[in-house]
């Protein structure tokens, strides 16, 4: 049996390794970013000198050709589903027998006007870093966008001494996640760390004739820039199939089992849309480790063993500049209705807790933390049994993750908490 | 600040570079005298000084000529105690006539004569044989002669390549003149005191930014990244360490920098060893005020960084010198066997016998401390206690060593080689030791037919100074900063067997939270490639493991924490991930 695979991410690489691990079905993996798997999340690291491209890669090059995957390097122009094959640039054509989509995201287009100038460009993709590689002698940029790519572009040109300007529409960063008091902390420490954070900031338009020039605000403002940052976020890229009969909607619709309308035609990762997401999950979660997770499953049902998709309690981690970020479980930004939360911080050094949970049972529904870390697997667990907030703040030292030596947070924690009830 | 301290540094290294070329010799005839040791070789030498003597001279010129003069000795002791051409007919007649023996030299020469003594020793073979042709005879006979010239003369009554060492060290060390000689102190500021200081001014580019993980253009720096002055770096560090262990008598105007220190510590003059250990301790001290300022939001970091630069200034460097002064055994009571691979020596023991109750108590804590006390440690903390707490050479790669640290390999065939030799060294070291104590106590000199005196000398040439020195440092720069730890330690190698098998210590790995980003790896001294259990859920439990804790610090999503707990279930995967 014949698996293609189109998409060289964590998704499609997990899934990939995954059916070898338990088959011996051939394997081609198609990408046309990179002749080999790197990871994406370590693409701001190469802009800023913390690594170089091979560090990204997390297997040798070996390691392809030695567990029999094959690597094509080179673009689906168009797939076939009903004599199921694809061509390629190149003119070559593929057949397969199980298809798996793992197109990955693409970044969302700036609707401003300008954002067709040069020195307007997204950070998403390989290609982008190269382009912002050319991009040389920014002085000044202007960074559209209050999500994580935002900040993390942010600091990419900051590191190089670029002076940036952080637009973000809402009036607190990466408010319809976090909650009011953590996203306060956030944006004050994206400010104290050198980066021109607008909140509540909108951008009109992009000027210049042919390259940037300036940005025109919402308030009239203009600031000159040689570089905008297009982060407002990413779509399911489903460009490829839009000329099938492959159902989609944001994303590929798939069912439990990651497997779209057709037969023999699976996706996953930032591309699929579960159609009955589990509850307390989205439909769609461009996250690493769903990707990962989906590979895994995938690898399982493709080789005869069908696994449902499962990501069980969510979690996720995030680092703005220097501040860490780990949130595991139900952490609404806004906390209302049947649930409410403590929380705890201290700003030297910058460091928050919040746990989530049930009025009426105290029972524990999930952790917020900035600048110190959890253990994943005790706070899963806890969640998932209903541990009381009783048990929670008695254990809660069992949780920490931080570094030997570290200052400890449990008994402040604690202490508030009790003086609150 | 930054600037100011570059520029200091610039000037204090540039000035160190200098003190070579600077250094001017004066020797007079009574020094040459005295260096000789014997008016008879002193006499043979100074004709080869004629030409200098009483001029400043440089320190090539003053061992070029020595190397004449003591030519000149060996040539004049062969011609007097050696055997001529005569003298080899002579012996060729004997053994023509039948009667090359015992008796027939000591009529030739007279019994007791050196001459005879040595044929003796060296060509009693030759008594009373047969020999088939003349050729033959000949040519066994140059053998002898020219053996007892090589292993008898020249050691005995001239001076044999060991003595020519010291004496040149000796004679270039105490010659030195004029500007170095007298203002010792000011070169000491100029050299140290200045790179020290703008080394600390540097700190202040740390200090500028806020804490946290400060990696920016690590692979954009001209030093940091392998580039050009990268290579200048390794060039100088590994040239500096073929000059200590092997050309010392080049070194005269850097030791006499610190001799001032030395006769304060120790009462005695600079040698060699001083001004490394004195060079070692300054730059571990300002290079792990940089770990500092760069960590100083990790506690783990900064406590860890302060324990190795208290164990190097105080254990390493202190007491032993005072030790010296007090008339007791130098000795370093934080190093273990086998890392101090010549602890069971017949000197070193000999030392520590004869130094009373403080020598045997050092021989005592030595013993126990390597066999009982390490394995013991690692145990609870892992090797970590050890290489990156304690250690000397640990504590050089944490400090020194910290801005080459992304520039081990990872790769599996790395790990392969590493495996290969850092066990081969640790076989080495235990079968050498188990020879020279085999030696000290039964007096014979070889173990399954091996010499067991060539074997410490090949161990001290190719592991103690080759490996740990030349290669260990000197190569920070292109292979990073543990590459003596990761491939050639012994006590490494011996602690990672027991961290491997059985220890508390583990890298725990947080649950699903692994983004396989690579700053783990990349920043893993040891060339750990702990992404790919990261990214697998797996804990991390390696034998080269040296727990320096960097790469939970440059985890970007909190995947890692170092911890000791129960050794049950140390390999742990967590559910997040399928393997």
């Amino acid at each position: 049996m014949h698996v293609v695979i189109i998409g060289n991410g964590i998704s499609g690489i997990t899934t990939a390794r995954h059916i070898r691990k338990l088959s011996d079905h051939q394997i081609t993996v198609i990408s046309s970013e990179s002749e080999y798997f790197f990871s994406r999340t370590a693409l701001m690291y190469i802009y800023m000198g913390h690594m170089k491209f091979e560090h990204t890669q997390p297997y040798e090059n070996w390691f392809w050709e030695k567990n029999k995957i094959d690597l094509v390097f080179d673009r689906v122009t168009d797939l076939n589903t009903d004599n199921q094959s694809l061509s390629l640039t190149s003119g070559e054509t593929i057949s397969y027998n199980k298809l798996v989509l793992a197109l990955g995201s693409t970044p969302r287009p700036l609707p401003t006007k300008g954002a067709e100038l040069s020195g307007v460009q997204p950070m998403y993709s390989k290609q982008d870093l190269e382009l912002l590689e050319d991009t040389k002698n920014i002085k000044q940029a202007v960074i559209i966008g209050g999500g994580l790519i935002g900040i993390e572009l942010a600091e990419m040109l900051h590191s190089r001494g670029v002076h940036v300007t952080l637009a973000v529409r809402e009036s607190q960063y990466w408010d319809i996640v976090l909650p009011p008091e953590e996203a306060k902390m956030v944006g004050d420490h994206i400010l104290s760390r050198g980066i021109d954070l607008r909140l509540g900031t909108a951008v009109e338009s992009i000027n210049g004739s042919d390259k940037v020039e300036s940005v025109t605000l919402g308030t009239g403002e203009n600031i000159d820039c040689q570089f905008v940052g297009a982060t407002i976020g990413v779509v399911a890229n489903i460009g490829l199939i839009k000329n099938t009969s492959i159902e989609t909607n944001r994303g590929i619709l798939v069912d439990e089992h990651l497997q779209t309308n057709l037969p023999n035609i699976y996706a996953i990762g930032d591309c699929a849309e579960i159609k009955e997401p589990n509850t307390g999950r989205r439909a769609v979660e461009a996250v690493w480790y769903t990707g990962r997770i989906m590979g895994e499953s995938l690898a399982q049902t493709i080789c005869d063993k069908p696994t449902p998709y499962n990501p069980g309690i969510w979690f996720n981690s995030a680092k703005f500049v220097d501040l860490e970020y780990q949130t595991y479980g139900d952490v609404p930004a806004k906390i209302e209705g049947e649930l409410t939360s403590i929380f705890w911080n201290e700003l030297e050094p910058e460091r928050s807790l919040r746990i989530v949970y049930e009025k009426d049972l105290m029972k524990v529904r999930g952790f917020n933390v900035l600048g110190l870390r959890l253990r994943h697997e005790l706070c899963d667990e806890w969640i998932k049994t209903g541990k009381t907030m009783d048990f929670v703040l008695n254990h809660l030292e069992e949780l920490n993750f931080d570094p030997e030596f570290y200052k400890k947070f449990a008994s402040q924690v604690k202490s508030q908490f009790e003086a609150l009830v | 600040m930054n600037r100011l301290g570059t520029i200091l540094v610039v000037i204090g290294f540039g000035i160190f570079l200098a003190i070579p070329f600077l250094t001017e010799h004066n020797v007079s005839d009574s020094f040459i005298t005295k260096e000789y040791n014997s008016e008879e070789r002193a006499k043979l030498a100074s004709s080869a000084y004629t030409s200098i003597l009483n001029q400043d001279i440089t320190t090539w010129k003053l061992l070029a000529t020595t190397d004449e003069a003591i030519a000149l000795v060996n040539k004049s002791v062969i011609d007097t105690y050696g055997f001529s051409g005569e003298d080899i007919i002579r012996l060729e007649n004997l053994a023509h006539n039948n009667s090359l023996n015992a008796q027939s030299i000591e009529a030739l020469w007279g019994k007791g004569n050196f001459k005879v003594e040595a044929f003796k020793n060296y060509g009693s073979w030759l008594f009373d044989r047969e020999f088939s042709s003349d050729e033959e005879l000949e040519s066994n006979i140059k053998q002898v002669t020219n053996n007892i010239a090589q292993y008898e003369v020249i050691p005995k009554k001239g001076i044999d390549k060991y003595a020519a060492k010291s004496l040149k060290y000796s004679i270039s060390k105490h010659s030195i003149t004029g500007l170095l000689q007298n203002n010792a102190v000011l070169f000491l500021l100029l050299t140290f005191g200045l790179t020290a200081i703008g080394g600390l001014l540097m700190l202040q580019v740390f200090m500028d930014e806020k804490p946290g993980i400060k990696n920016n253009g690590i692979f954009f720096h001209p030093a940091k990244a392998r580039k050009w002055l990268g290579i200048i770096i390794g060039t100088l560090l590994i040239s500096f360490y073929i000059l200590l262990y092997f050309f010392p008598e080049y070194m005269g105007g850097w030791i006499r920098i610190v001799d001032p220190i030395s006769y304060k510590l120790n009462g005695s003059e600079a040698g060699q060893f001083f001004l490394y250990g004195f060079m070692y301790t300054t730059s571990m001290l300002v290079m792990g005020a940089r770990m500092m300022a760069k960590y100083r939001h990790n506690k783990y970091q900064l406590i860890r960084t302060g324990s190795v630069m208290f164990f190097q200034t105080i254990f390493a460097f202190l007491i032993p010198e005072i030790l010296v002064r007090l008339n007791q055994p130098y000795f370093d009571f934080k190093n273990a066997w086998p890392l101090d691979y010549d602890f069971f020596f017949d000197f070193e023991l000999q030392k520590l016998i004869a130094g009373g109750n403080l020598g045997m108590f050092m021989l005592v804590w030595g013993i126990a401390f390597s066999l009982i006390g390490v394995p013991i440690f690692t145990y609870f903390y892992g090797k970590r206690w050890y290489c990156s707490w304690v250690c000397g050479c640990g504590g050089l790669a944490e400090t020194i060593g910290d801005p080459f640290r992304q520039l081990s390999d990872k790769s599996l065939r790395a790990w392969k080689i590493e495996r290969y030799m850092i066990y081969s060294v640790l076989v080495f070291a235990v079968v050498m030791t188990v020879g020279v104590l085999y030696t000290y106590f039964t007096g014979a000199s070889e173990l399954l037919g091996i010499n067991t005196f060539s074997m410490r000398q090949v161990y001290g040439a190719f592991i103690g100074a080759g490996f740990s020195g030349v290669v260990g440092t000197g190569f920070y720069p292109l292979m990073g900063n543990r590459v003596w730890c990761r491939f050639g330690c012994p006590l490494a190698a011996y602690m990672g067997i027991v961290q491997k098998i059985k220890s508390r210590f583990r890298i725990t790995t947080n649950g699903g939270q692994c983004i396989s980003c690579g700053n783990c790896s990349t920043y893993c001294e040891m060339g750990i490639d702990v992404r790919s259990y990261a990214q697998r859920g797996e804990n991390i439990v390696r034998a080269s493991c040296v727990g320096c804790g960097v790469c939970a610090a440059v985890c970007p999503r909190g995947v890692l924490k170092l911890e000791n707990d129960s050794p049950t279930n140390r390999v742990n995967t967590t559910n997040f991930v399928r393997r």
